[in-house]
């Protein structure tokens, strides 16, 4: 007879174990926010297309001292998620070379995070310039 | 100065008398040069005889010394007393079932390295006197990081997936499948290919990326497993566009 009786250890509660799967569970836990805030722009285009009584209701409630304070948690919850994305960018692209040398990781990162700046400070300025020409 | 002595508590588990694992402590003499290793084998020389452990290279090469130390996926022998002045945790591998204290049961992981065909699977069949098939060091280095994995389970200790679904292949087991896959000589990528789509495949990944963090020989298993995911989408997109009929393929 066999004496073996291997023993299989709990997973209950498995993310506090380590600091690394709680800062894990944090920005995973950061995509709530972007639903959060995909909502809040569906709320916008249902109330856009209802007229413009709802349209300006919408907007005197998204400039309220509570969705201010809302989307600026929000704005932090995505600064914070977008980092941490592009923090584990190089290990899901294949390696890349560049003149026979490998590109490191840290490298890789600081492209996206500054690609993502170019692009939103882009984004933004095309924003501001197409509503303060509507605004004439 | 002699009389400098450290804690080591090891979680025992010795299925002939215990229901469930339990903490003993035991008191080394600590020296600033003293592994982990090295202290239990201390214990079990010297204090205890019947703590079981794995061990044979103590170079971090051989890869059987793997446990929690601290909590964290370690080699005991790559790992020194003088980094935990407060004493030292010590727990068999997480993820794996425990044989014996910190002894797990390797046969699941052994099962899951056989699958993935950890052989050159020859592009074309070649007779002898046609020669070896030559590789550039150009070609070997693009998996050369691959096949540097010693097959020590810290990426498996390290993996929350593995634990929550002990079948998933695991990022050590798919690094080792990618080290193939990227040799200019094999042709197997098709015939992998079934086991990275599968249920038990890369798919599992949520991109933890902590087996990558612990891996003493920088493999990088993440980079495996996600890489893998982009091949199986593009095996999934693009598989309508290759002849019907090769083998071992369904449409
Ligand atoms: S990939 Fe690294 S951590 Fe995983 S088994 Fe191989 S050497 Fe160990
Ligand atoms: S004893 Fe060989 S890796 Fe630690």
């Amino acid at each position: 007879m066999s004496a073996r009786k291997p023993y299989v250890r709990p997973m209950a509660g498995w993310w506090r174990r380590d600091p690394f799967f709680v800062e894990y569970m944090v920005h995973e836990g950061t995509a709530f926010f972007v639903w959060l805030y995909a909502l809040e722009l569906l709320a916008g285009v249902l109330c856009l297309a209802q007229g413009k009584a709802a349209w300006d209701a919408y907007r005197a409630f998204v400039a309220s001292v509570p969705l201010l304070i809302l989307n600026a948690a929000i704005f932090a919850m995505m600064l914070y998620h977008g980092y941490t994305w592009f923090k584990i960018m190089p290990r899901t692209l294949p390696p890349m070379k560049v003149g026979g040398k490998r590109v490191a990781g840290a490298t890789i990162t600081a492209l996206g995070l500054g690609g993502a700046l170019v692009a939103s400070v882009l984004l933004f300025g095309i924003v501001w310039m197409l509503t303060s020409g509507g605004a004439q | 100065m002699s009389a400098a002595m450290a804690k080591v508590s090891v979680l025992r588990y010795r299925p002939e008398q215990d229901e469930v694992p339990v903490w003993q402590d035991y008191q080394v003499p600590y020296s600033d040069d003293m592994s982990v290793l090295t202290a239990l084998n201390y214990i079990k020389d010297e204090l205890d005889g019947t703590l079981s452990l794995r061990w044979s290279c103590r170079q971090a090469i051989c890869g059987s010394c793997g446990m929690m130390i601290g909590g964290k996926p370690s080699l005991a022998c790559k790992t020194f007393l003088r980094d935990y002045p407060e004493g030292i945790r010590v727990e068999a591998l997480a993820h794996f079932p425990i044989e014996r204290d910190l002894v797990v049961v390797m046969d699941g992981f052994m099962d899951k390295l056989q699958k993935v065909k950890p052989y050159i699977i020859p592009k074309e069949a070649r007779s002898l006197d046609e020669g070896e098939y030559l590789q550039t060091p150009a070609e070997m280095d693009l998996y050369a990081q691959f096949a540097g994995c010693i097959n020590c389970g810290l990426c498996y200790a390290a993996c929350p997936q593995v634990g929550l679904n002990p079948d998933f292949i695991g990022p050590g087991a798919i690094a080792l499948l990618h080290r193939y896959n990227l040799d200019s000589r094999d042709g197997g990528s098709a015939e992998r290919m079934a086991l990275i789509n599968s249920e038990v495949g890369v798919f599992n990944c949520t991109a933890v990326g902590y087996c990558s963090e612990v891996c003493p020989k920088m493999v990088d298993p993440a980079n495996a497993v996600n890489v893998g995911k982009m091949n199986s989408a593009r095996d999934y997109f693009f598989r309508f566009m290759r002849p019907a009929g090769e083998k071992g393929e369904c449409r």
